[in-house]
């Protein structure tokens, strides 16, 4: 019995581990689609941060300056998807697609430049990433039966990002509900021509909301690499940017929900991990490669609105282009 | 005259789009605490000019000044600063805000919406003193469309508007509601608003405006005072020329039946019904003109005649063929059964905008051999098809290989109209035909349309025009919300009667 | 607006935004401390240069010939098909059933066709899947497309690690099929004809790619279902108007789409690696956007472009040879580079030019 609870308590803590990339990225995608600009440029951002942050703690030996770099690096693919969808009006997909596509060559042809290592960063020592907190009275409340290890495992002992993810969800939702940038980046993604003639600069909000998608996926970046990890590998984000994405999709665009979907998702992909190899009682084999995509054929099946119905803002996907 | 600034002055704006000169050396005093009527035909510039003073668009040349003090307006904010507030043609609101957001939007008062509170109050105070009556928490989509109107002024003078400009305000409006606006208007007149109403509908300048300006192919070609013109005048002053009012109808030898529908009804994918038991009889030889304000119902009758939407209840009824929802038709089939259709909204439906003229000239005949003889589409055979029907109507220039874009809105029209008459359809569907077409074209539309009825076409021609159902049709059918109002013969028409069945009231009358 | 002169549109602005492409990667290059010129050197001798280069290179080419063909078909339709990756592993899959099947039991030549059009059968399949959920289902498609490339993965990864994986071995991947069963390679059919030839895993499939690309250009431009597909592409409620079966287009535009990108495998599985293996699409599905961008969705601008990223990634693999920090990576910067200018940023110069051919003009 105490076992059992601790196994459940481990899966949740794992679950909580691998939903933290999803829930920065997913908020970073929620508040760009928001404003009408899709981010398909998940997955790049995430991938080139997570670099970024690695090589720069492993060179300099801070992880304040590998978070920094991240944050820069991802801001700055931001910054050239803004250029070229608001600025230049170019197609959204294209755009997030060729940033994806970018960061998976130059995090490597950078990474061997820097380091020799075949794309990989150097380990990172204690100093080089985020450790794990152990939040007050952690070992004391341990040996309470039952609330003690939910506390010790569950709540305390993880690293900065992870709590900062947890915070970001309700500090997105009330920037985006309860504030007036809020109220203008939905204008902007419903009815952009509002905005422009509330006298509102379209062009200024929607670079906005894309910085701050860009700045997001740097904090997942470096949870990735530089605390969830301790060095960069190639390819490392593995599909996490286009998880969110699916996680956005299927909270709705709503940070609530979509917390919950990185939950989820976060959870299938714990559950997977751990049935790896273990024989079920009829089943035999643990079908992990089915488990793996569920997140995906959740995603189809709600798009389909066979479950709820995905309901985007109106404008998302056009340029703003002013009326004759 | 001299005495008194004028709120807004403009000289010699010019503005060009590419190759288009939208307005050129335009002037225009506006004197404040009056209502100013901008008038001209579609495409006179009045739009562009405007936008120009509300910072939409920056002029090439000339001044503007606001109670004599000369201004750069570069965006909307500097407008709104200067106390110009804008009534857009197609409303600038957020469908799925409130009204209470939809105000706030870009006066919130402060980081986290602090102004919400005053801005609720200031809804209700413009509500109470104006006539301007909407509830700060109802979601704006969800309004009809002359609420959402008073969303929109409601907006400009709450951002401290004292100049108000309406942009087209009545076209989507009943005569009803557009009696009430112009109530709002002259209150807002006596508070010394000062209100400059772009519209193309004559009668209106004359009921409401103090002074008229009229805009001629970019131009500023006259200033009256209302009091001192008259509807003839301005209309010659638009059009540049005496206007020969009238075509002329030719006289109906109706023949059988051609096209019936039958207890139509039919609701959009929000479930709205937008048709309420709609039945008409179309007959060979006659023009039935059917009558109405924008967006009651018009559209989605053609759609679902034309076979673009399937018929849900009801049916329709051409020869020996019975359309309804077990046994549905679409647009290829009810050309077969030799109905044409130029549709209302011919850029964005009547022609691919950006295929040559040639390849639209055999939209939705394309399985025909006018697309060439054998399996595979002929380009030569497009060719020389198009260039018959270029030359048989009139359209310019004769290039087969042109983009459709490329061709003024009259050529445009024409286009669609030799397509749609080529294979001398028993029936034709007929949307808005003159809509953005110079006066030379609509004559020649207008006689094509006449011609075809002498040799026995079936035409339902639907219009916001009423004087242009007026002209031509044989029968006036007149809807309203979804329903057929009534149907009168030509004979017996009277203009104020079909203005209270376009307003829904037809018991009134 | 004025329309550019012709050349400009079609071949100035083009290039201009490939030779910034290049002029950014090269700046990478730079920067990593490489020489530019000498890597660029190094990249066009490994693609055209060396004996067997050309194909290798023509052997990329016919991947990207397929892919961008695929993208260029649904972009036809307005149609963002990004699931080129996913179509290509299900026609993989096709291929891997018809032959573990049945090799044992029919001939050659009978199993090819029989594989060939299973690979296509399969993409087309996986193509319309998204096709009808956006079609009926209102389902946008980037993002069902997106999901089916995962999809697809972790089905190839369970059935190649489960039911198709090789007896006895624990490599995810199946059995070689029959050798009766694969395409020809050009060196065997030159050789055969007298000629001398390196051997390179070029094969047939290049010339089933050519034939496809005037397939699909009579398939667009000169018959009535291209007519409708390219309709529906420029204006839904125009199509809608004519006729055409708006619906069913979609999902007939993606299945052929599909198809296509499917029928990549045919080259991967059925000429060069002959049994079924994990990730043989390795990005060419999304290279196929690239490349459908800078064809401008036309056969022969196509052509061109798969040609330019079959020496890309035939000359970038030399690099793994020549320098010690640039690799075949670095093709893929290019290649980001490429999407971004040639696609996103399609129309940067539009403006500048519009004034530079304006002002001449006036």
């Amino acid at each position: 019995m105490i076992d059992l609870w601790r196994d459940i308590l481990l899966l949740f803590d794992a679950t909580l581990r691998l939903s933290t990339p999803l829930i920065f990225c997913a908020m970073a995608g929620l508040i760009s689609e928001r404003a009408g600009v899709i981010d398909i440029g998940l997955e790049g951002k995430l991938l080139a941060s997570a670099f970024a942050a690695a090589a720069v703690a492993a060179l300099t030996g801070s992880v304040l300056a590998g978070l920094g770099a991240a944050l820069l690096t991802s801001m700055a693919l931001a910054l050239v998807h803004a250029f070229a969808t608001v600025t230049h009006r170019g197609e959204q997909i294209i755009s997030g697609v060729a940033i994806n596509i970018l960061a998976s060559g130059l995090t490597i042809v950078v990474g061997i430049a820097l380091f020799q290592q075949g794309g990989q960063t150097p380990t990172l020592g204690p100093g080089e990433r985020f450790g794990p907190i152990v939040l007050p009275l952690a070992g004391t409340l341990g040996g309470v039966p039952l609330l003690g290890p939910l506390y010790a495992e569950l709540i305390s002992g993880h690293s900065a990002p992870v709590y900062v993810a947890l915070l970001t969800v309700p500090l997105v939702a009330w920037v985006v509900n309860r504030t007036t940038f809020g109220l203008r980046l939905r204008a902007v993604g419903e009815m952009p021509a509002s905005v422009d003639s509330a006298g509102l600069s379209v062009t200024g909000l929607r670079y906005g909301a894309v910085l701050i998608a860009g700045l997001l996926c740097g904090l997942a970046g470096t949870y990735l690499s530089a605390a969830h990890g301790a060095g960069f590998v190639r390819e490392m984000s593995a599909g996490k940017g286009y998880i969110a994405l699916a996680a956005m999709i299927f909270g709705n665009w709503r940070p609530w929900r979509v917390l919950f979907a990185c939950l989820l998702f976060g959870f299938l992909e714990a559950g997977a991990a751990r049935l790896q190899g273990v024989e079920l009682p009829l089943i035999g084999q643990a079908p992990v490669e089915l488990i793996l995509i569920l997140p995906y054929l959740a995603t189809v099946v709600v798009l389909a609105g066979f479950i709820g119905r995905a309901t985007p803002p109106r404008a998302i996907g056009q340029p703003y282009v002013k009326e004759r | 005259m001299a005495s008194v600034t004028p709120a807004v002055s403009l000289r010699g704006i010019s503005k060009a789009f590419a190759a288009v000169q939208a307005n050129r050396d335009v002037d225009l005093d506006v004197m404040p605490g009056t209502i100013h009527g901008i008038v001209g035909e579609n495409g006179a510039g009045k739009s562009t000019l405007v936008s120009i003073l509300y910072g939409f668009h920056g002029a090439d040349a000339g001044e503007i000044r606001v109670d004599g003090r000369p201004v750069r307006i570069a965006d909307s904010a500097a407008a709104i600063r200067l106390g110009i507030g804008m009534v857009h043609q197609h409303f600038m609101l957020v469908p799925n805000f409130t009204v209470l957001e939809n105000v706030m939007l870009g006066a919130e008062g402060g980081p986290r919406l602090d102004g919400r509170a005053a801005t609720r109050a200031e809804i209700e105070r413009l509500g109470a003193s104006y006539g301007l009556r909407v509830d700060p928490d109802a979601v704006v989509g969800e309004l009809a469309v002359g609420l959402q109107q008073r969303v929109e002024i409601i907006k400009a003078l709450r951002r401290g508007a004292r100049i108000l400009i309406l942009d087209e305000p009545t076209g989507v409006l009943t005569p009803e509601e557009t009696d009430r606006l112009f109530e709002i208007l002259a209150e807002l007149r006596r508070e010394g608003v000062t209100v400059l109403l772009i519209t193309h509908k004559l009668r209106e300048v004359m009921a409401i405006t103090d002074h008229v300006s009229v805009m001629r192919q970019g131009e500023m070609v006259a200033h009256r005072e209302t009091a001192a013109t008259s509807p003839e005048e301005l209309a010659e002053l638009m059009v540049g020329r005496k206007v020969l009012l009238q075509v002329g109808r030719v006289p109906a030898r109706t023949g059988p039946p051609a096209l019936r529908a039958e207890g139509l009804t039919w609701r959009d994918g929000r479930g709205v019904e937008r048709l309420s038991d709609v039945s008409l009889e179309l007959r060979a030889g006659e023009i039935l003109g059917l009558a109405g304000v924008a967006g009651n119902g018009q559209s989605e009758l053609l759609d679902l005649l034309s076979g673009i939407a399937p018929v849900q209840e009801g049916r329709i009824v051409t020869g020996a063929r019975v359309i309804d929802a077990a046994r549905p038709a679409d647009p290829a089939e009810m050309r077969r059964l030799h109905l044409g259709h130029v549709p209302e909204d011919r850029q964005r439906r009547g022609l691919v905008l950006s295929f040559e003229a040639r390849e639209n000239a055999v939209l939705g005949y394309h399985h025909g051999p006018e697309a060439g003889a054998g399996r595979l589409i002929s380009p030569s055979a497009l060719t020389r098809h198009c260039r018959r029907l270029m030359e048989r109507f009139d359209v310019r220039p004769v290039a087969p290989r042109l983009a459709a874009r490329g061709f003024s809105g009259g050529n445009q029209q024409k286009l669609v109209l030799a397509r749609e008459m080529e294979r001398q359809p028993r029936i034709l569907l007929v949307g808005q035909p003159t809509r953005g077409v110079d006066i030379g074209a609509i004559e020649f539309i207008h006689d094509q349309l006449n011609a075809l009825k002498r040799q026995g076409g079936a035409i339902l021609l639907v219009s916001v025009e009423l004087d242009e159902i007026l002209t031509l049709a044989d029968r006036i059918a007149v809807m309203h919300a979804g329903r057929i109002e009534g149907v009168v013969a030509r004979e017996d028409a009277d203009i104020g009667e079909i203005g209270m069945m376009m307003a829904g009231m037809r018991g009134a009358a | 607006m004025t329309p550019l002169p012709r050349w400009v549109e079609l071949g100035l602005i083009p290039l201009m935004n490939l030779a910034l492409a290049f002029l950014i990667a090269g700046l990478v290059v730079w920067l990593v401390g490489e020489d530019p010129v000498r890597a660029l050197v190094v990249m066009v001798e490994g693609a055209f240069v060396y004996p067997g280069a050309l194909g290798y290179t023509l052997y990329y080419t016919t991947n990207f010939l397929f892919t961008g063909l695929a993208v260029a078909v649904a972009f036809h339709a307005m149609l963002f098909n990004i699931g080129g990756e996913g179509q290509a592993a299900i026609g993989g899959l096709g291929i891997a059933l018809v032959l573990v099947l049945l090799d044992p039991y029919l001939p050659g030549p009978v199993l090819i066709l029989l594989a060939i059009a299973g690979a296509a059968a399969f993409g087309a399949a996986w193509g319309a899947i998204p096709g009808w959920l956006q079609a009926y289902r209102g389902s946008h498609i980037v993002i069902t497309t997106i999901m089916l490339n995962f999809i697809a993965a972790g089905i190839l990864v369970g059935l190649l690690t489960g039911p198709l994986m090789r007896p006895g071995q624990s490599s995810p991947q199946t059995r070689e099929f029959d050798p009766a069963a694969r395409l020809p390679y050009i060196h065997d059919i030159a050789r055969s004809l007298g000629f001398e030839a390196t051997t390179t895993p070029l094969n047939l499939s290049f010339v089933l790619a050519l034939l496809a690309a005037a397939g699909v250009w009579l398939l667009i431009w000169r018959t009535r279902w291209g007519f409708e597909l390219r309709a529906l592409g420029q204006s839904e409620p125009a199509a809608a108007y004519a006729g055409v079966p708006v619906a069913r287009m979609v999902v007939q535009a993606m299945a052929v789409s599909g198809a296509l990108a499917g029928c990549m495998a045919l080259n991967e599985i059925l000429g060069a690696q002959h049994k079924l293996l994990l990730n043989f699409t390795s990005g060419y599905g999304f290279t196929g956007i690239a490349v459908a961008l800078m064809g401008r969705n036309h056969p022969v601008g196509i052509f061109l472009a798969a040609l330019l990223f079959g020496a890309l990634y035939q000359g970038g693999a030399e690099l793994d040879f020549e320098f010690r920090t640039i690799t075949r990576e670095m093709v893929l910067v290019i290649q980001g580079l490429i999407i971004l200018f040639s696609g996103a940023l399609a129309l940067m110069f539009v403006p500048v030019l519009g004034r530079v051919f304006r002002a001449r003009r006036a």
